[in-house]
C-alpha cells in the first residue's frame, strides 16, 4: 500500500489507511486523550480533548481530520495543554464528584485524565441539580449526574446494536442522555446487553451490582454456595491483576473463589457441552422433519430479549435450548440438593459471567421452581474482581486449584463458546460425527472463525453442506432477522451474539480500550481449547454420565423438561393506557390496542363502533374503555382485553358478546 | 372528564396517518411531521409520538430527543389561548418582567405552572419576536399586541374569558 508521511512533534510518521490523524498519532505511541472517540463508532467530535495544532490550520480535533502527506502537527503546546485542562475542569464542575464512593473510580476515564493532565483544582462552582438514580433496570444502573454527554452510549446502542433505547434529550444546560419520554431504563426497549456501560468513560451507566447479596449468602452458615464460571471470564480477570489480556487464569479464579468462601466451583463450559448436544440434536431433528430453519442460537440473553421485543414472529426459529447458564442451574440445583440432602433453597448458585444481560436472564420467572430461581445471583467479571480485591486476596500469588467434578469438567468445545463463532464450531464438531460417523480430521473449524460482525460459511458434513451465518452486534442480527422474515435467508444455522466479538467483549468484562484486548481474549480461549484433552462435547464423560443417570436421551422428555424453554413476545415501552370512556360504576374494563399493527387491522374502527354500541345498549355506566398502546401480540391483532380476558383477532360482535357475558357475571355475583 | 382524549381518539389516528402519508413516512421528515402533529393537537402526546416513531422506523428515544430539543415543541397540553410574552432585550428594558408577573398572578399561576387548570391559558416567554419597535409585545395565539401595559394585558385576558364564558 502507498505509504505517506506527516510530521508529529517534529518526527516523521508514516500512515496508510488510518481514517483520521488521531489514529496516526496514537500509532506514533502518543496517547492523545479522548472521551467521545471509539474506532468502531462514528466520529462525533464533541469532547475536544484530542485537539492538536496543525500548521496553517490552527487548532483542530484530531478525530475529525483526515491524514494528508506533509501535515505538521503538534500535540502538546502550552495552548493545547491549557485548553485540555480547562475542558476537564469544566466537565468536573458539572460532574457529581463522589469519586471515593464511585464503583467506576478504578477505571474512570475522567478521573484518570484529570490526574494525567494535572487538573489539581476546579475553579468553577459546582453547577447543576441532583437528578435521581435510575435503578429500574435489572442489569444496569444509570446515574445522570455523572454523565459528561460524550454520546458514546447513544452511538453504541444505535450504531452497533441498532436499538436506540437512549438518546440525547433537551438542550443546553438541561441536556441529558435519557430513554424516551424521560422514562426509566427498565421501562423501555433496552435488551440489557450493557454495551452502553462498556463504552461509558465515567460512572454514568454501570452494571448493577449484586456483590452485597452474594457476600450475605456466603456469610450464611445454613446455605451451600456454589459458583459457575463462564468461559470468557477466565481470559479477562487477570487484566485487573497485571496479567496480559487473554492469559487464562481459570485455576487461580477457582482458588480465589474457594478462599472467598464458595463451597464448590464449577464451569459453565460443562453446561455449554450439554447445550451443544441438545442444540445440535434439535437442529438435526428440524432438518429431518422439515422444521423451522434456519435455527437461531439462544445462548445470548440480550439477543433472546431482542428477538422477543422486536421480532416476535421469528421466535419459532430460536432454539428452545436454555442458555448454558440456565442449563447449569436447572440441572445442578436439583442434583446438588439431592446429593446434600437439603432443600433447593439451601443451595445457592452464583454465576460469574462476562455479561450484564445474564442478570436479567437469571430473573426470568420461567427459570425458577415455585419461585426459587435456578440461578440465584449473577456476578459480572468486574464484580468478581471487586470481590477478590474486597477480600484482600493477592490474586497473583494464589496457588492454582482445579475445578470441582463433575460439573467442572469440560471439553474445548464448551470453552470456545465465549468467542463469536464458537457455538457454530462446537455444533460442527458434534454434527460432523453424528452425520458421517467419523471425527473431524482437525477440530479447528477455521471457516466460522474471524472478526467481522457478519460471517457466512459453508461447512462440508459428508452428505450435505451446512450453511452457517455468524453475526455479532444486534444491528447485524436485525439484518439477518429481516432476511429470514422475508424468506430470503439461505442459511441452515444462524449464530447470534449481541456483544462485539461475542462474550469476550461482554459488558461485564473489565473496561477495555477496544478491539485489541478483545482479540487477545479470543486467542486465549482458542489456546485453552488446544491444551485440553477433549475438544468435542459428545466426548465429555460426565455429560454422558448425566444423560445415563439423570437426563435419559438427548432431546428426550426429561431433557426437554429441564433444558429447554419457551419465548414470549415482550412489550417495548410500558406505560398506562389512556382513558377514553370512564364509567361511573365500572364493572367491565375494556382495553383496545391502538398499536401500529392493530391499527392497520382496524382497531380504530372497532373502537368507534364499540363506543357507539355501548350507548345503544345502555352500558355506558358500567363499561370503562381504555386505549392501550400495543399489547405486543401484533401477529394476532386487533387485540382487545375484557377484564383479564384477551381477545385476539377481535370483531365487534365477539367483543360485545364478551362484554355482555362479563357484565352478566358481575350482576350474578351481586345477587 | 378527559374529553380531550375522547375527542382525540375519534379523529386521532386517522389524522396522524394522513400526516404520515403526506410526508411519505420518511424519517428525514421528522420535524415537519412533528410540526403538523402539534398543529393538530396543540401539543405532542406521548402515544402519538410512539406511533409516529414506529411508523417511520425511528427509536422513540430519538423522536423524544428532537421533540425536547426545539422549544417550539411541547409535550404538555397547552391552553386554548397561548400568551407569548416577549422577553428579548428591547421588551425586557421596557418592563416585560412586570407584565409577566402581573399576568401570572392575575391568572393564579404558581411556581413553574404555565397553564391554567381550566386549560384556557398558557403563559410563556419568548426571546425576541422581531417587533422591537412595539416593545413590550404580547402575542396571544396569532394576534400581536404592542406597547402593552400590565393593565392592558389584564384587560385582554378578561375580554377572552368573558367571550369564552358567553359561548358556553
Amino acid at each position: 500500500m502507498n505509504e505517506q508521511k506527516l510530521t508529529v512533534n517534529g518526527r516523521r510518521v508514516a500512515f496508510h489507511d488510518e481514517k483520521n490523524i488521531l489514529e496516526v498519532i496514537r500509532k506514533a505511541n502518543i496517547d492523545l486523550p479522548t472521551f467521545c472517540y471509539h474506532s468502531e463508532l462514528s466520529v462525533y467530535g464533541a469532547c475536544r480533548l484530542c485537539i492538536v495544532e496543525i500548521e496553517g490550520r490552527g487548532v483542530q480535533a484530531a478525530c475529525s481530520v483526515s491524514p494528508e502527506a506533509g501535515l505538521t502537527i503538534r500535540t502538546h503546546t502550552p495552548e493545547l495543554r491549557e485548553t485540555r485542562k480547562l475542558t476537564i475542569e469544566l466537565l468536573l464542575a458539572n460532574h457529581h464528584q463522589g469519586c471515593t464512593t464511585c464503583r467506576k473510580s478504578p477505571s474512570c476515564k475522567l478521573l484518570d485524565l484529570a490526574n494525567r493532565l494535572g487538573v489539581n483544582t476546579v475553579r468553577f462552582k459546582q453547577a447543576g441539580r441532583e437528578l435521581p438514580l435510575d435503578t429500574s433496570n435489572p442489569a444496569l444502573v444509570r446515574d445522570p449526574n455523572k454523565c459528561i454527554l460524550c454520546g458514546d452510549c447513544v452511538r453504541v446502542c444505535s450504531e452497533i446494536q441498532g436499538i436506540g433505547a437512549i438518546d440525547f434529550a433537551h438542550r443546553g444546560a438541561e441536556a441529558t442522555v435519557a430513554p424516551a419520554y424521560g422514562k426509566k431504563l427498565g421501562e423501555v426497549e433496552c435488551v440489557y446487553c450493557g454495551q452502553c456501560a462498556a463504552v461509558c468513560p465515567t460512572g454514568a451507566i454501570l452494571p448493577a451490582s449484586e456483590t452485597d447479596a452474594v457476600w450475605a449468602k456466603l456469610g450464611d452458615p445454613t446455605v451451600t454456595v456454589v459458583a459457575q464460571i463462564a468461559p470468557a471470564v477466565r481470559v479477562a480477570v487477570g487484566e485487573a491483576f497485571g496479567f496480559g489480556a487473554g492469559e487464562s487464569a481459570g485455576s487461580k479464579i477457582v482458588a480465589a473463589l474457594k478462599a472467598i468462601g464458595f463451597k464448590n466451583v464449577y464451569d459453565t463450559s460443562f453446561a455449554a457441552d450439554l447445550t451443544i448436544l441438545e442444540e445440535t440434536g434439535e437442529f438435526l431433528r428440524r432438518t429431518e422433519m422439515n422444521g423451522k430453519l434456519p435455527l437461531m442460537t439462544s445462548c445470548c440473553p440480550a439477543w433472546v430479549t431482542y428477538a422477543e421485543r422486536f421480532y416476535p414472529e421469528l421466535l419459532p426459529h430460536l432454539s428452545t435450548c436454555k442458555s448454558p447458564q440456565q442449563m447449569f442451574g436447572s440441572l445442578v440445583k436439583p442434583m446438588l440438593s439431592e446429593k446434600l440432602k437439603t432443600s433447593r433453597e439451601q443451595v445457592v448458585v452464583v454465576s460469574i459471567m462476562p455479561c450484564t444481560a445474564k442478570k436479567f436472564e437469571g430473573r426470568r420467572p420461567e427459570f425458577a421452581v415455585n419461585g426459587s430461581p435456578d440461578v440465584d445471583h449473577v456476578l459480572t467479571t468486574q464484580e468478581l474482581i471487586e470481590m477478590i480485591r474486597d477480600a484482600g486476596l493477592r490474586f497473583n500469588e494464589l496457588a492454582a486449584e482445579a475445578f470441582d467434578l463433575p460439573f467442572g469438567f469440560k471439553t474445548g468445545a464448551g470453552i470456545i463458546f465465549g468467542n463469536s463463532g464458537g457455538v457454530s464450531e462446537a455444533v460442527v464438531r458434534y454434527a460432523h460425527e453424528k452425520i458421517t460417523g467419523q471425527k473431524l480430521e482437525s477440530f479447528d473449524v477455521h471457516a466460522v472463525r474471524g472478526e467481522d460482525g457478519w460471517r457466512e460459511a459453508n461447512v462440508d458434513l459428508g452428505s450435505r453442506t451446512l450453511k452457517i451465518l455468524v453475526v455479532h452486534g444486534l444491528g447485524n442480527a436485525r439484518r439477518a432477522a429481516e432476511l429470514i422474515r422475508d424468506g430470503q435467508a439461505p442459511w441452515d444455522f444462524v449464530e447470534v451474539m449481541a456483544c462485539p466479538g461475542g462474550c469476550v467483549g461482554g459488558a461485564g468484562q473489565p473496561v477495555t480500550a477496544g478491539g485489541d484486548t478483545r482479540r487477545k481474549r479470543r486467542d486465549g480461549l482458542y489456546r485453552e481449547d488446544k491444551v485440553l484433552q477433549l475438544h468435542e462435547s459428545q466426548d465429555n464423560p460426565y455429560i454422558r454420565q448425566c444423560y445415563h443417570d439423570f437426563l435419559g436421551e438427548i432431546g428426550g422428555e426429561k431433557a426437554h423438561e429441564l433444558l429447554h424453554t419457551r419465548y414470549e413476545s415482550r412489550k417495548r415501552i410500558t406505560g398506562d393506557g389512556i382513558d377514553l370512556k370512564p364509567a361511573t360504576d365500572p364493572e367491565v374494563n375494556v382495553k383496545v390496542c391502538l398499536g401500529t399493527s392493530c391499527f392497520v387491522r382496524g382497531s380504530q374502527k372497532l373502537l368507534q363502533e364499540l363506543l357507539k354500541n355501548l350507548s345503544l345498549e345502555n352500558l355506558d355506566d358500567s363499561v370503562a374503555v381504555q386505549a392501550s398502546f400495543c399489547h405486543e401480540r401484533c401477529d394476532r391483532g386487533p387485540t382487545v382485553t375484557v377484564n383479564e380476558e384477551i381477545l385476539d383477532k377481535c370483531t365487534l360482535e365477539r367483543l360485545m358478546e364478551r362484554i355482555r357475558s362479563h357484565s352478566r357475571a358481575v350482576a350474578r355475583e351481586k345477587v | 372528564m378527559n374529553t380531550g382524549n375522547m375527542e382525540r381518539t375519534d379523529r386521532t389516528f386517522g389524522k396522524v396517518c394522513d400526516i404520515l402519508d403526506r410526508y411519505h413516512r420518511d424519517p428525514r421528515k421528522l420535524i415537519p411531521i412533528l410540526q403538523a402533529v402539534q398543529e393538530e393537537y396543540r401539543y405532542l402526546p406521548e402515544d402519538i409520538l410512539t406511533f409516529v416513531a414506529t411508523s417511520i422506523d425511528l427509536p422513540p428515544a430519538r423522536v423524544y430527543g428532537v421533540a425536547t430539543f426545539y422549544s417550539h415543541f411541547t409535550l404538555q397540553p397547552k391552553g386554548k389561548y397561548v400568551v407569548k410574552l416577549c422577553d428579548g432585550t428591547a421588551c425586557h428594558v421596557k418592563g416585560s418582567e412586570r407584565i409577566l408577573d402581573h399576568i401570572r398572578s392575575h391568572l393564579g399561576l404558581k411556581d413553574d405552572q404555565t397553564t391554567t387548570p381550566d386549560m384556557l391559558f398558557t403563559v410563556e416567554t419568548v426571546s425576541c419576536l422581531g417587533a422591537c419597535g412595539l416593545a413590550p409585545v404580547v402575542v396571544i395565539n396569532d394576534l400581536v399586541h404592542g406597547q402593552v401595559t400590565p393593565d392592558h394585558a389584564r384587560e385582554l385576558l378578561d375580554e377572552i374569558r368573558k367571550n369564552e364564558g358567553a359561548q358556553e
